[in-house]
């Protein structure tokens, strides 16, 4: 999923200050089970808004709104009745969902309330750990379905550097070291032997590299 | 010989080498060079010549080793893969070659986040072993990265860097391989303070013959004090500090520490020169460059001892 946190109120108010009308649109697909952008989070934000504002004596009109998934088409157009009646949209989506409101709704201003960061998984509650860059040129099978490229603070396709101290990455004591993580997992599986090999350098150009990426599947078009 | 380095001469023809460290200094004083390189000259075998370490803007490695070979040094440029993508490492080893510098020393290098540019975008497009195989390709092959042929191979002599103390402990003989076998000629490790763990380090490398591959110069750091060792110990990436020099360190009387310092860099030196395949040492006196000929006499390594 894609993993979020909410910006500080005063960023927001700097944004949406300028507005007497603002819909706070949440979403409820990946920014939910971060506990960042869903039904819950959209209703925390839209209260606390009103409440900033009032201690100001200023009352915007602030409406809630939430839908299943902010990227795509036929669930963003369940807003289309209420977002004529505001001046702008506030987004609880991640980077993909502002822009894609934005596309949308063109004639609006679309505010990002959260900070969009990385591909994740929820590792226990309340902590959620990157571990996938989107690559696009999936190698895990060779490294124990642990990432060198997201979860190596340099990114070492031939590591470990000389920094990893006790599974730990030099970085960041909490930072768990990847290519720790890498090793100790094919010993337990006795693949140690993948290791041994060369790692030529990388191909960055099916990452952002090659510039922002589309994938176009005509069996998948009307 | 594969190259035209000084520094390949000397150790192939089995001298015991020394190569010491000089950084650059944060900006473009010349002068400031020069007096470090000052101290070096005629004292050592090559000199590393370090590339923004510890992630600190500095003047760079490439003009700092020209000026350097200028005054008669026989610079290693060191290059991490942290700053620059494939096209600027390849072409910044095409420049120096074209410069008169025929080392290069390949490294990932320090994380960004513990210099003084915190914000930067780290680069890492190449690693440092595939760094290694790229100047190799381009040297022994005359080929860039995907195999384009070049004109003018750059022919450097190729070092790495190792540590054995990082971890995981048992991964690092087989890192040390693989750097090898991606076209190390010579390593220089992490500065050495756990002589056992060294030894065994050391032990692991000639059982895979990697001795007879590779020539390893012993990495040494001279503390100046005792708050240097603790710092070391306890912030610095990658150092494996026994609590017991640090002891020594601060059981000596503080006007004494930098000489106890010295003393104990020596007794090290002493030591590698005992163990086999240890070819040579590297010796970094951080900011201290101007101690290295009383390190080298104490430690009986004066050039003319060496032969």
């Amino acid at each position: 999923m894609i993993v979020a946190t909410l910006k500080e109120i005063d960023e927001i108010r700097k944004m949406i200050d300028r507005y007497d009308s603002v819909l706070v649109v949440g979403c409820d697909s990946c920014v939910a089970e971060c506990a960042a952008g869903g039904s819950r989070e959209t209703m925390l934000l839209a209260s606390a808004l009103k409440l900033s504002y009032m201690k100001d004596h200023q009352n915007p009109t602030i409406t809630e709104a939430v839908l299943d998934r902010q990227c795509v088409d036929d669930f963003i157009d369940q807003i289309a009745n209420q977002v004529p009646d505001h001046e702008a949209i506030l987004s609880l989506g991640c980077g993909a969902g502002v822009q894609a409101l934005a596309r949308v709704y063109r004639d609006k201003p679309v505010i990002p309330a959260l900070n969009t960061l990385f591909i994740g998984e929820t590792q226990s509650r309340g902590v959620w750990q990157e571990n996938c860059l989107g690559c696009g040129n999936c190698k895990l099978g060779f490294f124990g379905a642990v990432c060198p490229v997201a979860r190596c603070s340099k990114k070492l396709m031939n590591g470990p550097c000389g920094g990893s101290k006790g599974g730990r990455c030099e970085v960041h004591p909490e930072i768990s070291c990847g290519w720790d993580l890498i090793i100790r997992r094919l010993d337990a599986l006795g693949e140690l032997d993948r290791l041994t090999e060369y790692v030529p350098p990388v191909d960055w150009s099916t990452s952002h590299s090659g510039g922002p990426r589309k994938v176009i599947r005509e069996d998948q078009q009307p | 010989m594969k190259t035209e380095s000084q520094l390949e001469k000397v150790l192939r023809a089995g001298r015991f080498a020394v190569t010491a460290e000089c950084g650059p200094p944060k900006g473009s004083n010349v002068e400031i060079l020069k007096e470090k390189g000052k101290h070096l000259l005629g004292l050592i075998d090559a000199v590393n010549v370090t590339d923004n370490q510890t992630a600190i803007v500095r003047m760079s490695s490439v003009a700092a080793c020209s000026i350097l070979k200028g005054m008669g040094h026989e610079p290693i440029l060191q290059m991490v893969t942290r700053d620059r993508n494939r096209i600027a490492l390849q072409s910044d080893i095409f420049g120096a070659y074209a410069l008169g510098i025929r080392n290069v020393l390949c490294l990932t290098g320090d994380h960004q986040t513990f210099g003084n540019q915190k914000e930067a975008t780290g680069v890492f497009d190449l690693d440092s072993i595939q760094l290694l195989k790229t100047v190799k390709d381009m040297r022994d092959e005359e080929k860039i990265i995907g195999g384009e042929s070049i004109q003018g191979p750059p022919r450097m002599f190729i070092g790495a860097a190792a540590n054995p103390f990082a971890d995981p402990v048992d991964w690092r003989v087989v890192r040390l391989a693989k750097k090898i076998n991606a076209g190390a000629d010579f390593i220089q490790t992490q500065c050495i303070f756990n002589m056992d763990r060294f030894e065994k380090f050391m032990n692991q490398a000639r059982e895979m013959g990697l001795t007879e591959k590779a020539f390893i110069l012993a990495g040494i750091t001279p503390f100046k004090s005792v708050g240097m060792a603790r710092y070391m110990a306890e912030k610095v990436a990658g150092m494996d500090i026994p609590e017991e020099l640090v002891k020594r360190m601060a059981g000596t009387p503080k006007e004494k520490q930098a000489e106890e310092g010295i003393k104990i860099a020596v007794e090290f030196i002493q030591r590698f020169r005992e163990i086999k395949g240890v070819a040579g040492i590297h010796l970094m006196a951080i900011e201290w460059e101007h101690k290295v000929p009383e390190i080298l006499e104490k430690a009986g390594l004066v050039p003319a001892a060496r032969n």
